[in-house]
């Protein structure tokens, strides 16, 4: 069937309209949800269509945005169809109805059985003997908890391995971590849990958490009343696009001046500055640059990893200078003279090692800290992302960055902050972690340890650093279980459950089960696959990077019998309930209580709601102690702005939340001072150093604006994949010459932790014996070739692995039909 | 209005090569016998038109003209080498809609980069890769004006539209 693309249907006037928070980046635009019959059409006439429109002529610019890829037609559980459209929401604080191409798909991303989505998980799947096959709830669930309840009790938790989300939007959500929190954390008991995105159950940001300021402290809005912003290891433009459209982009062009001397009397106010500090340029410093104009955009191209000097070469000479705070650092901090002491360093020896100009070392620390004309201190917000995160040792830089923040005082002053951009939006209600360490999951499961393995809206196959190793044992250890299976015929579901225990008790087998959208690579591993929902399937709620919590609202069925994550928590929990309680095991029956859920906002009352109130075990919870005040109900009244955590009262119908933390200074430590930490430069780590003395490129990497992490969705989808068919690796054109490597060709990366393929992708901005590869992509594993090198805290590096590159051959496909025009929007 | 872009900008911005509608037409648009509606077509019965003369073009160049209706600013460009959908004696003319796809802005040519690029929110297209957007906003490539090439007289005639134009319900009005 040709799909007509040269015109689409108009909601009718009395189209249901419902508020969905954006899935995928942690900005989480506002988006109006359409849906009338499929049979009915809106008119042209703006009294006849739901957008109040005159489709009788052409519309001028920016009016709206309304794509092909903003409709669907979904079936609902009795067959009746309707269309959708999903468009941006013009009242969203956050984006002011712009969408950004990911937002933009939305809709195509619903479940339509002959759509993108068709591939969509809709029945719990059973591998059994070489075949994924169909089957019920009842009959998963009793397979799925009679494996974990024998090994609960013959082995203990710890052999009861998890992997799984831990943050909002879809595949997540305050609901959703509550749930499989509650069952990990509380039932289980189990420690052998790592978090989606890194080998271990820890934080993206413990130094900053440590020194007492939280990583979300501000509100988008001051990105539009900085002075500088330095936006640091990140790449805003593709990876939090509509925060940079529409937030960070005015204030450089200069519409937020007059707003600036309104909010700061007497203050200088100028368009903002910005400093970049990455090693490579990316489309957002030339998208700044369109927007600023060069000269009010200054690039830091640090060398790879040596983020730790660049900030310690600052600080110190900001405190040579007096640039500092100091009645600030008197008041409200502590450990100033021990981390100066620790972290000096001169700008020329920060030069050496950073390979950043002193000029331009010092040109950064006059933009971001001297005093201004009028002689206030600069408003200088420090936005940072995974460049650092999966950084050279995460906790020093972290460290060492929030030690500049702390002796300039650009936190808890408007227009400043130190925050985390974020990847996904956060949605996090938990019990407390169980374990009193760390454990480096990956690790312990590549040496034959746990017997059963949940990934729970989680992909390390595509992911997780030192990933072709970790796929292969994980392979290798499934195999054992999927021959015993095999050898089952017409085994019961009790006595496969023991066929199951002995593979993986006696043989070195991993039991392995995958909750998720999607089949997804994990299905090449997995015994049982659980279908989950998202939000539009059911209700959700999901926090954006100011803290800005919203409902999505359910306006269709999942497919087939998918679920909330919350309630497939839910059942399992109940499940193991009842199993307890058949033996008259009152004690761990106890244990799984407490989810008798019927819907996701059970979960939501549960957990979130709970958190901080009496007679309710600890919860950790980004709501903290007043999200009770937060319901459904007021949510939805609160419609696409929501509002920001934590709420500090319900007043007239309105929630009324908090737009910045620590505006008080007092900080999140037991003494609410700020405390400095010394971070002293460390080299590189050897494991990494190994690689570059041995292998000529860096392999720099992270995520393409038209890509959403793993391309779950994106895999299906003929406009991401005809641009993007492969994993492409940016490559300095004279070294691709060189090796007689040109756009289109495909080419190896290869070091000593694997190997993986990729797209050339010649780019004149990339350095020389650098590159940049694209993460998460399945056609292509970038992480195939990262280390096994973690940081104090188990956070690897992803971004530091060196490799070579050779040429495989030149694809034809690709040369004809994938543009390899420069990416960086540069004038004519 | 999203808070990206003052109306003043957008003016400013707006003043590229490919303006649309407040560029002159070139002189060929002569309307011939629109297509029937055949019964079970995918498309909408476009009336074609012819737009422009194949040996007038000059390379890297391109030339204005509206197209389905005098609302609609496309540009026709001979890009010098065989590309995908490239019509003419040489395989390599092809024309776009000049209004960006995401929230319908000018596109510019950029004859050095052969690219055609948006002011507002940054989106890039390919013409030599049938409008693929190279790096953007956008969820759709730049709608592709679908060519005919009349090898007896020389003359290029739009025939069609690859994907919807901006601003519009359907792209017939």
């Amino acid at each position: 069937m040709t799909i007509r693309k040269d015109r689409v249907a108009l909601p009718p006037v009395n189209a249901q309209k419902t508020n969905m928070a954006c899935h995928f980046c942690i900005v989480g635009c506002g988006y109006h949800v359409y849906k009338w019959p499929e049979n009915t059409e809106g008119g042209r006439a703006p009294n006849q269509n739901a957008l109040g429109l005159d489709f009788r002529k052409q519309l001028p610019p920016l009016a709206v945005v309304m794509t092909p890829p903003m409709q669907n037609v979904i079936t609902d559980n009795q067959g009746n169809k309707h269309n959708i459209m999903i468009i941006p929401d013009k009242q969203c604080v956050v984006n002011q109805g712009l969408s950004s191409t990911r937002g933009g798909k939305l809709a195509t991303y619903m479940y339509s059985p002959d759509g993108v989505t068709k591939e969509r998980l809709k029945y719990p799947r059973l591998y059994i003997g070489d075949l994924w096959l169909d089957t019920t709830w009842d009959d998963a669930l009793a397979l799925y908890a009679g494996v974990t309840k024998k090994i609960l009790d013959k082995a203990g938790p710890s052999d009861i391995v998890f992997d799984t989300f831990d943050h909002g939007g879809a595949g997540g959500g305050f609901e959703n971590t509550w749930g499989t929190g509650k069952l990990m954390f509380t039932a289980l008991q189990t420690p052998m849990v790592r978090i989606h995105n890194r080998p271990a159950y820890n934080s993206e940001c413990h130094a900053t958490r440590d020194m007492g300021i939280g990583e979300l402290n501000n509100s988008y809005e001051d990105a539009e009343l900085a002075d500088v912003i330095l936006s640091i290891g990140n790449n805003p433009y593709e990876t939090q696009t509509n925060y940079f459209l529409v937030h960070w982009l005015p204030n450089l062009r200069g519409s937020t001046v007059d707003k600036k001397k309104q909010w700061f009397k007497g203050e200088t106010a100028e368009p903002a500055k910005i400093i970049f500090v990455d090693p490579r340029r990316t489309p957002s410093i030339a998208v700044a640059e369109q927007a600023a104009g060069k000269e009010n955009v200054l690039h830091l191209d640090i060398q790879p990893g040596t983020d730790i000097a660049l900030f310690n070469g600052l600080f110190t000479y900001v405190v040579d200078n007096g640039w500092t705070d100091k009645d600030f650092i008197a008041s409200h901090t502590t450990g100033f003279d021990e981390a100066l002491a620790t972290n000096r360093m001169s700008l020329e020896e920060t030069s050496q090692i950073t390979g950043v100009p002193v000029a331009k070392l010092k040109q950064a620390a006059e933009w971001a800290y001297k005093p201004k004309t009028s002689g206030h201190r600069p408003r200088a917000m420090h936005a940072y992302e995974k460049g650092i995160i999966w950084g050279n040792d995460n906790y020093l830089i972290q460290s060492a960055l929030v030690d500049l923040v702390l002796a300039t005082h650009n936190v808890g002053r408007r227009g400043t902050g130190v925050v985390r951009m974020g990847g996904h939006q956060e949605g996090y209600t938990r019990p407390p972690y169980p374990g009193d360490h760390k454990i480096y999951v990956d690790q312990e499961v590549i040496h034959g340890k746990g017997k059963m393995y949940t990934f729970w809206g989680a992909n390390p196959f595509q992911t997780t650093t030192n990933a072709e190793q970790h796929r292969e044992v994980i392979l290798r250890r499934s195999q054992i279980v999927k021959d015993a299976m095999a050898q089952a015929k017409g085994a019961t579901t009790a006595e496969l459950v023991d066929v199951v225990y002995d593979a993986v008790s006696t043989k070195g087998g991993l039991f392995v089960v995958s909750i998720n959208l999607y089949p997804t690579m994990l299905a090449e591993a997995a015994h049982l696959m659980l279908p989950g929902a998202h939000p539009g399937e059911i209700n959700l709620t999901s926090m954006n990077g100011e803290r800005r919590i919203r409902l999505s609202e359910k306006f269709m069925d999942p497919p087939g019998t998918a679920k909330a994550d919350c309630l497939i928590a839910a059942d399992i929990a109940n499940t193991l309930k009842r199993m307890y309680e058949a033996e008259g095991n009152s004690k761990m029956a106890a244990r799984f209580g407490g989810f008798d859920w019927k819907t996701e906002m059970d979960a939501f009352n549960d957990g979130f709601r709970m958190a901080g109130r009496p007679g309710a075990g600890p919860i950790d919870s980004q709501g903290g102690d007043t999200g009770y005040l937060v319901t459904y109900e007021r949510l939805r009244a609160m419609g696409n702005n929501g509002v920001q955590l934590p709420v500090k009262e319900y007043k007239d119908g309105k929630l009324i939340g908090t737009e910045m933390i620590y505006t008080d200074n007092k900080f999140s430590t037991d003494d609410g001072k700020a405390h400095f930490k010394p971070a002293k430069w460390p080299g590189l780590a050897n494991t990494v150093a190994a690689q570059k003395a041995k292998y000529r490129f860096w392999i720099n990497n992270g995520r393409t604006n038209e890509v959403w992490q793993t391309v779950y969705h994106d895999q299906y989808n003929d406009f991401v994949t005809s641009r993007y068919p492969m994993a492409y690796i940016e490559m300095n054109p004279e070294d691709a010459h060189g090796l007689g490597i040109a756009s289109g060709d495909i080419v190896e990366v290869h070091n000593d932790f694997g190997s993986t393929y990729a797209m050339a992708y010649l780019e004149k901005d990339i350095k020389s014996s650098q590159s940049f590869m694209v993460f998460g992509e399945i056609n292509g594993i970038q992480d195939d070739v990262t280390t096994d090198w973690v940081d104090r805290n188990i956070i690897p590096y992803y971004k530091g692995t060196w490799a070579d590159i050779r040429r495989i051959g030149s694809m034809e496909a690709y040369k004809r039909t994938v543009s390899f025009k420069s990416r960086r929007f540069e004038s004519a | 209005m999203n808070g990206s872009l003052s109306r003043r900008d957008f003016l400013k911005l707006s003043g590229g090569a490919a303006a649309g509608a407040t560029v002159a037409v070139t002189g060929i648009g002569t309307a011939v016998a629109a297509t029937p509606a055949d019964v079970g077509r995918a498309t909408l019965p476009y009336k074609h038109q012819v737009i422009a003369k194949a040996a007038s073009l000059q390379i890297n160049h391109p030339t204005p003209f509206l197209f389905p209706d005098t609302s609609s600013p496309c540009v026709i460009i001979k890009m010098g080498a065989p590309v995908a959908g490239g019509v003419g004696p040489d395989l390599d003319i092809v024309a776009y809609s000049t209004l960006c796809t995401h929230m319908g802005c000018p596109v510019s040519y950029d004859a050095n980069a052969r690219t055609f690029k948006c002011p507002c929110h940054f989106s890039m297209f390919d013409p030599e890769k049938t409008g693929q957007m190279i790096c953007g906003q956008a969820t759709e490539n730049l709608p592709r004006i679908v060519l005919d090439y009349n090898g007896k007289n020389g003359t290029v005639v739009a025939v069609g539209v690859e994907g919807l134009i901006y601003g519009r319900q359907s792209n017939m009005l």
